[in-house]
């Protein structure tokens, strides 16, 4: 996972770069919290154009930081969801609740 | 010409070992030409039930992760299996959004995720015994070049 930071507007962008599964879920997410934590963020966008597979445990994994986010003042949002990523985010009913945006830097 | 295969894989329940399982299983179910989007979700599908064994089953004991893969026609039909301390009620864990570990970011979707993913879904479960899932996926674009065969699958799909 890649991580970017813009001062100016307080964004932290995730690049997420690995498949989303219960393995690789841990070390996201502790890298994740401590990011987040570092830099307060007042929008965190999770990118997932180079995520080539997720399973349920994407779903917990977002649930999680968007907790942990809007704890904190900030707002989450996803970006570049591939149709069965899409799917699965679906189904649980987060997209109700997290905005897709299309573009990072708007 | 009916067409038939099958494969076994047995793994320690490691979560590192869960893209091995459904990359291995996806490499097997390619021998029926499926779609891109048909082996991304057969990939989920493995991967949740193979999470539920590792999570759940032997929660963190370890012990073995079976699969057992039959291509038959034009369809996958997976058993994926543990030995684990098994489910009590089936009916509840397969409801959405129902988990025993919601403290570990469980989501609760696994079994919700496998039954809209496969055609079929079924659990056996013996508490202190172990779990076993089937499921099953009908391939769609197989039978599309050949003529005889094309005959077939509308026979077969009546």
């Amino acid at each position: 996972m890649e991580t970017v930071f813009y001062e100016r507007d307080k964004l932290l962008v995730f690049r997420i770069t690995e498949e989303i599964d219960d393995y690789s879920v841990q070390k996201i997410r502790r890298k994740a919290d401590y990011e987040i934590e570092r830099y307060m963020p007042k929008r965190v966008v999770f990118d997932f154009d180079s995520v080539t597979f997720m399973d349920s445990a994407g779903i917990g994994l977002i649930i999680g930081r968007y907790k942990f986010v809007k704890m904190l003042g900030g707002n989450l949002e996803l970006t570049n969801l591939t149709s069965s990523i899409k799917r699965i985010f679906e189904m649980s009913g987060i997209l109700k609740l997290i905005p897709v945006t299309d573009s990072i830097t708007k | 010409m009916e067409f038939e295969n099958e494969m076994k894989l047995e793994f320690i329940s490691k979560s590192a070992n869960e893209a091995f399982a459904r990359i291995s299983v996806a490499a097997f179910a390619s021998q029926l030409d499926p779609t891109i989007e048909e082996l991304a979700d057969i990939k989920t599908a493995v991967s949740e039930a193979v999470t539920n064994c590792i999570i759940h089953g032997y929660d963190k004991r370890q012990g073995i992760v079976k699969i057992f893969a039959r291509l038959k026609e034009n369809e996958i039909i997976l058993e994926i299996s543990d030995k684990g301390k098994g489910i009590e009620n089936i009916d509840m864990a397969k409801e959405p959004l129902y988990t025993t570990k919601p403290n570990l970011e469980r989501s609760g979707m696994g079994f919700t995720i496998m039954e809209s993913f496969m055609d079929k879904v079924d659990v056996e479960s013996v508490v202190g015994l172990g779990t076993k899932v089937t499921m099953s996926k009908k391939i769609k674009n197989k039978i599309e070049n050949d003529d005889d065969e094309e005959e077939f699958s509308m026979i077969t799909n009546e």
